[in-house]
C-alpha cells in the first residue's frame, strides 16, 4: 500500500462517514423540532457536532501514527494506520449517536472548534515562515561545518566542480579541494540588480508622476491596465524573451560598436528584469504621490511655482520615503528573481564590472545545484541552502527597512 | 509703484522649458513601457505562431510482419524515410502488436514530417536539412504529398525528444492538476485565516505578529518556497519528488499570502451595519460571518483567488527546485506521480539545442499568456460586475 492508496482510503472512508454523521444527527434534531419538542441549538449545529465527534479521533489517530513514523520511533505499516483511523472514526460516530442529545449546547461547542480551526489556519502562515527559516538554516549549518562562513562570504573563488564529483560518488583522494567563495556570485547578483534598477526606477517613477499629476482620467484608465499587463507576464516568459530576443540583439549592438559581448551577458536579464519591475515601482510610487496632501501642491502653486517645479521641490521630497521604500522592495524582488537570470544569465561565477560579460547570480546557483542528479547531502547541494539563507536574510532586511520607512511616512501625514 | 523684482525673460523661458521637459519625461516613460509591450508581443507572436502549423507528409504505411517485429523503419518506403517523423514510425510496431489483424495491410495516411523537413517547408532559418533532401521535399510539396496543416497535436501530445511530435498536452494537464491541489489547499486556509484576523482576533501581539508575518511572506522570493518544499515536504515528509502533490503544496504556501490579503480587503469592504444588524437579532459571531459577511465578501474573495491562481500558474522557480522540470512525456494519472507544468515545459524546451524547439517554446509561451490573460480578464470582469457601493 503506497502513501497515495492510504490517502485515498482515508479520504474515501472519512468523507462519507462525515456526510452520514452530519445528515443523520441533523435530521434527528430537525424531526424533534418539527414535532414541537425543544432543541437547545439549531439542528445544523448538532450535525456539525456529530462530524467533530467522528472526525477528530480519526484525524488524531492518523496524526499520532504519522508523528511516530516521522520521528522513527516505530515503522507503522500503512494498512494499520488506515484501519486504526477508520476504527476511531466508527467509534466516534457511535459515540455521537449515543451522547449527542437535544439538551447539549451544540452551538457553543461547534463555535469553539471553529475558533480552534481558525487559529490553526492562521498558524500555518507562521509555520511557513518558520519552515523556510529552519529548512535553509539547518542545511546551511551543515554546510558551514565544512566551509567556514568567512571563506564563503569573502572568498573570490567558486569552484564547486569537485564537490559535484564527490556528490556523484567519484571524488577520489587526489581530487582538488572545492572552493566556495561566493563574492563573484554576489557581485553578479548586484550587477544585474543594479541594471534592473537603472531601468525600473526612472521609468517607473516618471510613469507614476505622469499618471498621478498630468494624465487625464481617460489616459490614466488606458495606461494603468497596460502597466498591469507587464506585472502579469510570467517570469519564465520574460526569461525566454531575454534569452532568445534581447541577448542576441545586445551581442549585435555591441559588435556594431566594436565590442565583444557574451550571449549570457548581464545586460539582457538586467534590462528585462527592469521592465518587469516597472509596474511594481510605478504603482507603489503612485500610491505615495497620491497620499501627499493636495494643500501642499496648492500652496506651492499659489506662490507662482510651476507645476513641474512643484512636483520636483514639493511633492517628490514629501513622497521620498515612500519612493525609497518602493525601490527597496523592488531591489529585494530583483535579487530574488529567478527565472529570468536562470534562462538568460551565465552559469560561471565571474568577478567583473563589464555588463557585456556573463555573470551568475545567487538564484542561478541555487537552481543549478539543486536540479542535478546529486545526493542530497553533497556539499554542492548544501551550498544552495547557504546561498538561500543569504538571500532570505537580504530580502528580510530590505523588507523590514522599507516597512519601517513606510510606517514613518504614514505617521508623518497621519494616514493610518 | 515700482516692482522690486524684475522678471528676467530668459530665466522665465528656461523655467518654461524645464516644465515642458519634465512633462515630456513622463510621456517618454509611458512610451517606453508601451514600446516594450508592443515589441514583446510582436516578437513572441511572430516566433510562436508558426508552431501552430505543422507539416505533414502523406505516406503509404506498410504494416508488414517485419514492422510488427520492431523494424519500424520498414513501415514506409525507402524514399519517405527521411521525410516522415521517426517519432510516428516508432509507434507503429506497438500499434500492430495491439491490433494483430492490421498486419499485412497497407494504409495511406498523413503523418507528421521529420522536424528538419518541417522547418525547411515553413522556410525557417537553420532548418538543417541536407541539400539532396531539400529538392525532394520541394518536389513533394509541389505534388501535394507534403502539406501544411493546423497542429492539433500540439495541444494533445506530451513532451518528446523529437520536436515535430512534442506538445503541451501533458504539461497543460499537469498544470490543471497542480492548480487544483494548490487551490483546494490555499483558498480554504487563506479565507479562514483572513476571517480570523479580520473578524475574530483581538488586537494583541500574537495577531500583530501574524499580520507582519503574512506581509513578509508575500515579499519572500518564490525560490525560497522551493527550498522549503524540497527540505520539508520531500525530504522530511517523504512526498515523492517531481510529483504534482509536492508542487501543489509548495505553490499553495506561496499563494496563501495573496489570498489572505485580498480576502481581508474584501471583508473590510463589507459595512459594519451588516454585522451590527445580525448581532442585533441575536446571531452569534460565527453566524454573523457565515450567514452575512462572507456571502457579501464572496465576489472579492473570488477575484483575489483568481489573481492568486494566475500567479501560481505562471510560477516556475519553486517547481524547478521540487523537481518538476525533468523530461516527463506523460500526463500524471495520480497526484503522487511525476508531472510537469506548462511554465516548466517552456523552460525545458527553451534550453534544448534543436532549433525547432525554439518555435515550440514561443508557442507554449503564447498558450500560457492566453490562459493568464483570460484569468486576469475574468478577475477584472468579476470585479467590475459585482462591484457595489454601500
Amino acid at each position: 500500500m503506497s502513501i497515495g492508496d492510504a490517502f485515498l482510503w482515508l479520504a474515501g472512508g472519512i468523507l462519507p462517514l462525515a456526510f452520514i454523521a452530519f445528515f443523520f444527527t441533523r435530521n434527528r434534531m430537525q424531526n424533534r423540532e418539527i414535532a414541537g419538542l425543544g432543541v437547545f441549538s439549531r439542528p445544523g449545529y448538532y450535525g456539525w457536532l456529530s462530524v467533530i465527534y467522528m472526525a477528530s479521533p480519526a484525524i488524531g489517530v492518523a496524526m499520532l501514527f504519522s508523528l511516530v513514523h516521522a520521528l522513527h520511533w516505530y515503522d507503522t505499516p500503512l494498512p494499520m494506520l488506515v484501519t486504526a483511523s477508520l476504527a476511531a472514526a466508527a467509534l466516534g460516530l457511535a459515540a455521537s449517536l449515543r451522547y449527542i442529545n437535544p439538551d447539549n449546547n451544540a452551538r457553543l461547542v461547534v463555535e469553539k472548534w471553529a475558533r480552534g480551526l481558525m487559529i490553526f489556519a492562521a498558524a500555518i502562515s507562521v509555520m511557513t515562515t518558520i519552515g523556510i527559516l529552519l529548512s535553509v538554516l539547518f542545511e546551511s549549518i551543515r554546510f558551514f561545518q565544512s566551509v567556514p562562513l568567512w571563506e564563503f562570504i569573502t572568498g573570490t573563488r567558486w569552484e564547486a566542480d569537485t564537490a559535484f564529483l564527490a556528490g556523484a560518488g567519484r571524488g577520489g583522494e587526489g581530487a582538488a579541494k572545492p572552493h566556495f567563495g561566493a563574492v563573484p556570485i554576489f557581485a553578479g547578483t548586484f550587477m544585474i540588480t543594479a541594471i534592473a534598477m537603472l531601468v525600473a526606477i526612472p521609468v517607473g517613477l516618471f510613469s507614476a508622476i505622469y499618471l498621478s499629476e498630468y494624465a487625464r482620467p481617460k489616459v490614466r484608465a488606458a495606461v494603468k491596465p497596460m502597466l498591469e499587463v507587464l506585472a502579469g507576464i510570467p517570469t519564465v516568459v520574460y526569461g525566454f524573451f531575454a534569452a532568445i530576443t534581447i541577448s542576441p540583439l545586445i551581442v549585435k549592438a555591441a559588435e556594431a560598436f566594436g565590442l565583444q559581448a557574451d550571449y549570457t551577458n548581464a545586460l539582457a536579464p538586467g534590462l528585462v528584469m527592469g521592465v518587469m519591475i516597472i509596474p511594481f515601482i510605478s504603482s507603489l510610487s503612485e500610491d505615495v504621490i497620491h497620499a501627499v496632501p493636495q494643500t501642499m501642491r496648492d500652496g506651492s502653486l499659489a506662490m507662482g511655482v510651476g507645476k513641474a517645479e512643484t512636483i520636483r521641490h514639493v511633492v517628490l521630497p514629501a513622497a521620498l520615503p515612500g519612493i525609497i521604500a518602493a525601490s527597496l522592495l523592488a531591489v529585494s524582488r530583483a535579487i530574488g528573481e529567478t527565472m529570468i537570470v536562470v534562462m538568460a544569465a551565465g552559469l560561471r561565477p565571474n568577478l567583473t564590472a563589464n555588463p557585456l560579460e556573463g555573470v551568475t547570480t545567487v538564484t542561478v546557483k541555487i537552481v543549478e545545484s539543486l536540479t542535478g542528479d546529486q545526493q542530497f547531502d553533497s556539499l554542492l547541494t548544501l551550498s544552495a541552502f547557504a546561498l538561500g539563507l543569504i538571500l532570505l536574510f537580504i530580502t528580510l532586511v530590505l523588507n523590514v527597512i522599507s516597512a519601517l520607512v513606510v510606517y514613518r511616512f504614514k505617521k508623518q501625514y497621519a494616514l493610518t | 509703484m515700482k516692482a522690486r523684482y524684475e522678471i528676467d525673460p530668459r530665466r522665465l523661458k528656461r523655467r518654461y522649458r524645464a516644465e515642458k521637459r519634465f512633462h515630456a519625461y513622463g510621456i517618454l516613460a509611458i512610451a517606453l513601457a508601451t514600446a516594450f509591450i508592443t515589441f514583446f508581443f510582436y516578437d513572441v507572436l511572430s516566433k510562436g505562431i508558426p508552431a501552430f502549423k505543422t507539416v505533414q507528409v502523406q505516406v503509404e504505411a506498410d504494416y508488414s510482419q517485419a514492422v510488427a517485429d520492431g523494424n519500424y523503419r520498414k513501415a514506409v518506403s525507402r524514399d519517405m524515410r527521411h521525410m516522415a517523423s521517426r517519432g510516428w514510425m516508432r509507434t507503429v510496431p506497438m500499434q500492430l502488436r495491439n491490433n494483430p489483424e492490421m498486419i499485412g495491410t497497407k494504409e495511406t495516411l498523413w503523418v507528421p514530417a521529420e522536424f528538419r523537413v518541417n522547418q525547411y517547408i515553413k522556410g525557417n532559418e537553420g532548418h538543417g536539412l541536407k541539400p539532396k533532401y531539400q529538392s525532394i521535399a520541394d518536389d513533394l510539396y509541389k505534388q501535394g504529398i507534403i502539406r501544411i496543416a493546423f497542429n492539433w497535436h500540439f495541444f494533445t501530445r506530451g513532451d518528446s525528444k523529437l520536436p515535430e511530435i512534442a506538445g503541451v498536452g501533458a504539461s497543460l494537464l499537469g498544470s490543471i492538476v497542480v492548480m487544483l491541489i494548490t487551490m483546494t489547499l490555499a483558498v480554504p486556509i487563506g479565507v479562514i485565516t483572513a476571517v480570523y484576523l479580520e473578524e475574530f482576533a483581538s488586537d494583541n501581539w500574537i495577531t500583530r505578529t501574524i499580520e507582519v508575518n503574512i506581509n513578509n511572506l508575500a515579499a519572500i522570493p518564490s525560490i525560497l518556497f522551493g527550498l522549503l518544499g524540497l527540505a520539508i515536504f520531500i525530504n522530511f515528509f517523504g512526498v515523492p519528488r517531481s510529483s504534482a502533490l509536492a508542487g501543489g503544496m509548495t505553490l499553495a504556501l506561496m499563494t496563501l499570502p495573496i489570498i489572505i490579503i485580498s480576502t481581508r480587503a474584501a471583508l473590510r469592504s463589507v459595512p459594519n451595519s451588516i454585522r451590527e444588524g445580525a448581532f442585533g437579532v441575536g446571531a452569534s459571531g460565527l453566524q454573523v460571518v457565515w450567514h452575512h459577511v462572507l456571502p457579501l465578501a464572496l465576489p472579492g474573495i473570488l477575484t483575489g483567488s483568481i489573481i492568486g491562481l494566475a500567479q501560481a500558474l505562471g510560477e516556475t522557480a519553486p517547481l524547478l527546485i521540487v523537481g518538476m522540470m525533468a523530461f516527463i512525456p506523460e500526463a500524471p494519472t495520480s497526484i503522487f506521480q511525476a508531472a510537469t507544468v506548462l511554465p516548466a515545459q517552456i523552460y525545458t524546451w527553451s534550453s534544448d539545442s534543436i532549433r525547432a524547439f525554439g518555435e515550440l517554446t514561443a508557442a507554449g509561451v503564447i498558450v500560457l499568456l492566453t490562459i493568464m490573460l483570460m484569468l486576469n480578464g475574468l478577475a477584472i470582469w468579476l470585479r467590475h460586475r459585482t462591484s457595489r457601493t454601500w
